[in-house]
């Protein structure tokens, strides 16, 4: 078959520049061939080669002694003990899911499990970051409901609960949505299988669905801005096929159980061309195919396309010649397709063939070795510092009143709460996680909505894993440096108030477009941030995935660096949850309240203002806050524990309260202090801090347990049950500030989503 | 020995091996769809939850082929214990083991959370022996196609046969339209053959076994199968 000549357009198309030509050419001593070039460029786009990030994702942490892989492979892995590892990874799936939202979502669902059951582990636990533009229009209403639907689709054939996730709807996101799965799974610390491919001579065999002709050049698609014509791209989008994928896992774990696999990897993005080229690179090895040997879907596939196509549920594994027959035995029973379509070799070359003639031939070490690496250039926006002035004299009360430091008004802030529980990323998620599967394997030990992390039980151990998604992405667009920080603490103390400590995280850092200084200063401060409060909190970085080019007409996203802390909790019966317990219980605020209001959801919600400092963040008192967390859980001292985050301590006790189906009685003056703004008391963000309740008898005892690390706790109310007359209650020096029948709030925050997404 | 038989695409066989397994002690069994027979060893079958055949059709149309759908029919009649749990009871609906069908929910989404039942105490059927004085439990739902629907005169023979086993209700026991999640009819949540043996339920007992998931309304089902297993061994 004669292929297309390689011109001066042919190369544009395939994203690649006069010097990245160049580098092609000197790898191979020639002219590339079509095939060639079209490996090339996808192995080079943004999405696989990590070409404008590598430089700063060096500054992540990603060891310590529980950390069994770190990043570079399909996903890291943490030893937790009992010998067992837990492993996991998320990744973005953004540009699909704008496009087709619920086959986008869906196939992203679909690729981070094979991602985590190549590596040996059944998947245990989903959860998902998804960042709409705002739900008052009404394409971002189709894109949520089509992306939830999707998701749901996906994971509850898989048979895989979906426990948790985040949602926020802003403007930023209108044309560039964000769609982040997270997946965790469980295996035997002896028994982790990698993405090598070992032993020259042993054989290749591809099994799974057919190829066809989508997903062509996807990964190409993930690593450009959006035009206009971002709909024509509809066909770049794969199609799931759930039930193809269930068998391919089973399947899977019964040949790695019986001893059939010598390396596996998923054809994810960039198929059999990354599967094959990495799993050559990393052995050392290389790798030849004969692809007339490759089942496709349909007639008269060429080279190239087979090359790069991105079908979903296929999986490439080295096996030995020996167990072979077993191999394709075990497929067979789940009935999937298994064909050995080429074998190892040791020349370190992958090479292409087609009905005997190659078609590409190159150094497999080199694709990713000699990959380009940019040093983009970095430049702080000139408008930063303008969006780091917050004037507070334009907080106003509708009627034109400024809301001053000590401004008392129980209407004024009663709207500020009911506002805040109606927000979409305050307001309860029940109409999305209930069309999730999120009980399936009855390993879930908190349902959604009771507290801060999805916490999972390990069974055949007295464990339980906690996980937490997190990025508050006006802070990082405030100042990445300190927002990714702030990111990182908030999703550690998450999992701390399940009880649990945190270990290590995975991250899909979300940005614009790498070429603008503007964004790669963004994207370097973030992973500064990130980088440092890992290395203090000692939780390394295992996994993660970069999505850059989220912008649309030259808008970027808000910079969105997503995290999972993974914290680990022994005891199954020891998880803390956010609900208030018990009529009487005391209320205390562990953590210091300061004036910060920069960047709140309250400024935001309330006021449309996005300006000013994110709150400072100290990492020694947060991790003394971690540390103190599970110490006082372990000695049974505390009955809940809810991190202040969005909303500040009122929506945090409104949260505690509503979770418990109680009231609350508090007297603030125990936090204030002169200078404290009365609206920074009840919705500034100050961070560091958790509310928890305590029995009366135990209150001294757990001050004294804060200060001894140094930290201050303050009694600030208590629990109220009076059934169906429970109020919310909030006075500061005897005076009135909040007061509301719970049912009232709890009609607010339990409607507000589903209202948003109906009007029109 | 409780079997439970397990289709391409079953996702809660190991949850309900373990509730056999864990916590009643009891020895359970895995039979493949292809299996043509079943041991006489095995004395209660269980058709679990899932995607069987990836549900792309109507839920259970593919599985109802399956070989070992002979076996469990003739295992029926003979009076021994079939549970079909939410992908079973279709499976089982789509089979005639039980009368009548599913159609999707009626807002056309899956649905996760958890219900409220109440027990017909009419009904004999040995699936619910140990509920002995409760007449509401809680257990949860999660399925896309679990409006359950049928015939006039097939409703009015299950009423006669008090074949009825499960309605949606609040939590004091009325079965109200507003507590329906899905639009079956009658709030139908789970119904028995004439001779009680067969018993399909969309709600699934083996998510609320066990203290530590906050619920264990769902084990007597599991405990009134062993009780009946050993009453007919004796």
């Amino acid at each position: 078959m004669k292929e297309p000549q390689i011109t001066k357009d042919v190369i544009r198309e395939h994203g690649i520049t006069d010097e990245e030509y160049a580098t092609i050419s000197g790898i191979l001593g020639r002219k590339p061939t079509f095939t060639e070039l079209g490996i090339f460029s996808v192995m080079w786009s943004e999405h696989c080669s990590y070409k404008s990030s590598r430089v700063h994702l060096k500054k992540f942490p990603t060891k310590a002694p529980w950390v069994i892989q770190g990043p570079g492979e399909n996903a890291g892995v943490i030893d937790i003990g009992d010998g067992i590892a837990c492993v996991f990874k998320m990744e973005s799936h953004n540009h699909p899911s704008f496009i087709e939202p619920y086959q986008g979502a869906a196939t992203g669902v679909g690729g981070i499990l094979r991602d985590i059951f190549t590596m040996g582990a059944r998947p245990i636990a989903s959860l998902n970051s998804l960042r709409f533009g705002p739900l008052s229009e009404s394409y971002h209403k189709y894109l949520f409901g089509g992306v939830v639907a999707g998701i749901a689709g996906y994971g509850n054939c898989m048979g895989v609960p979906t426990v948790g996730g985040e949602i926020y709807c802003h403007s930023c996101y209108s044309g560039n949505i964000l769609v982040n799965a997270f997946n965790l799974g469980i295996a035997k610390t002896d028994k982790i299988f990698y993405g090598k491919a070992q032993g020259p001579g042993n054989l290749v065999v591809y099994v799974g669905s057919k190829t066809g002709r989508d997903g062509i050049h996807g990964v190409t698609m993930a690593s450009e801005e959006f035009t206009d014509d971002a709909h024509q791209k509809r066909p770049n989008v794969q199609i799931g096929d759930p039930f193809t994928e269930k068998l391919l896992l089973e399947a899977c774990l019964e040949a790695m159980d019986k001893g059939l696999v010598v390396g596996i990897q998923d054809m994810g993005g960039a198929g059999l061309t990354s599967s094959s080229s990495e799993m050559a690179g990393r052995a050392g090895t290389g790798v030849e195919l004969e692809l007339s040997l490759v089942p496709t879907r349909e007639e008269g596939m060429i080279p190239y396309e087979i090359m790069l196509s991105e079908s979903q549920e296929r999986m490439l594994i080295v096996t030995t010649e020996d167990k072979k027959d077993e191999l394709i035995a075990v497929f067979d029973k789940w009935d999937i397709d298994g064909f050995v379509i080429g074998k190892v070799t040791d020349d370190g070359f992958l090479r292409v063939k087609w009905h005997g003639e190659t078609y590409a031939e190159i150094p497999a070490a080199s694709i990713s070795e000699l990959a380009p690496i940019y040093e983009r250039p970095i430049k702080r926006p000139q408008w930063q510092d303008s969006i780091n002035k917050l004037s507070l004299e334009k907080i106003k009360t509708k009627t034109g009143k400024v809301v001053d430091s000590n401004y008392y008004d129980v209407e004024y802030y009663n709207n500020v709460l009911l506002q805040l529980a109606a927000s979409p990323s305050i307001a309860s998620k029940r109409l999305v996680y209930e069309e999730y599967d999120h009980m399936v394997q009855i390993n879930t030990l908190v349902l959604p909505g009771r507290s801060d992390s999805a916490v999972v039980r390990i069974r055949g151990t007295n464990k339980a894993v906690a996980m937490s998604v997190d990025c508050n992405s006006r802070y990082c667009y405030l100042d990445p440096y300190v927002g990714g920080m702030l990111t990182l603490c908030e999703a550690a103390r998450n999992v701390a108030c399940s009880g649990a400590r945190p270990l290590a995280i995975t991250d899909c850092l979300n940005f614009g477009n790498p070429e603008k200084p503007e964004v790669m200063w963004q994207f370097s401060e973030a992973v500064r941030g990130i980088a440092e409060a890992c290395d203090k909190l000692n939780t390394p970085v295992v996994s993660g995935n970069v999505s850059l080019y989220n912008e649309t007409k030259g808008n970027a996203i808000y910079p969105t660096p997503t995290v999972v802390m993974v914290g680990v909790l022994d005891g199954w019966d020891k998880v803390l949850t956010q609900d208030f317990k018990q009529a009487g219980d005391v209320i205390l605020l562990i953590g210091d309240t300061f004036n910060d209001l920069g960047g709140s959801e309250y400024l935001y919600v309330c006021h449309d203002i996005e300006q000013g400092m994110p709150p400072a963040v100290i990492l020694e008192k947060e991790a003394a806050l971690i540390e103190l967390l599970i110490e006082l859980n372990e000695g049974g001292l505390i009955k809940s524990a809810h991190d202040c985050s969005e909303g500040g301590l009122m929506v945090t006790l409104m949260e505690s309260a509503l979770s418990g189906n109680v009231g609350v009685q508090c007297e603030l003056s125990s936090v204030w202090y002169p200078s404290l703004r009365v609206d920074s008391l009840l919705f500034g963000e100050s961070p560091t801090r958790v509310v928890i309740s305590v029995d009366g008898a135990m209150m001294a005892l757990v001050k004294d347990r804060a200060q001894g690390k140094g930290l201050n706790a303050y009694m600030v109310g208590h629990v109220i049950d009076n059934g169906a007359d429970n109020m919310f209650n909030i006075c500061l020096n005897n005076k009135q500030l909040v007061q509301l029948p719970m049912v009232t709030i709890k009609n607010v925050y339990d409607e507000a989503l589903g209202r948003a997404l109906e009007r029109t | 020995m409780i079997g439970i038989v397990v289709f391409p695409g079953s996702n809660c066989e190991y949850d309900c091996y373990h509730v056999v397994k864990e916590v009643l002690k009891t020895d359970g069994c895995f039979i493949w769809h292809k299996e043509r027979h079943i041991d006489s060893s095995i004395k209660a079958l269980i058709l679990p939850g899932g995607f069987s055949f990836g549900d792309y059709l109507r839920t259970g149309a593919i599985a109802r082929f399956s070989p070992v759908i002979d076996a469990v029919s003739q295992f029926a009649a003979e009076g021994k214990l079939v549970l079909g749990i939410c992908n079973g009871f279709q499976i089982l609906l789509e089979a005639g083991l039980l009368p009548g069908a599913m159609l999707k929910n009626k807002n056309l989404k899956y649905i996760c959370k958890d219900v409220y039942l109440k027990i017909n105490k009419k009904s004999t059927s040995p699936f619910i022996s140990e509920y002995k004085g409760r007449d509401v439990v809680k257990i949860p739902i999660a399925h896309g196609e679990g409006n359950y629907y049928a015939y006039p005169d097939t409703l009015k023979a299950l009423h006669d046969e008090n074949s009825i086993v499960f309605r949606y209700c609040t939590a004091d026991g009325q079965v109200t339209d507003d507590v329906n999640p899905n639009g079956s009819v009658e709030n139908i949540a789970g119904i028995a053959n004439a001779n009680g043996n067969v018993l399909g339920m969309m709600p699934h007992p083996e998510r609320c076994s066990e203290d530590i998931l906050g619920n264990r309304d769902g084990l007597a089902i599991f405990e009134s199968m062993v009780k009946a297993i050993r009453q007919a061994a004796l």
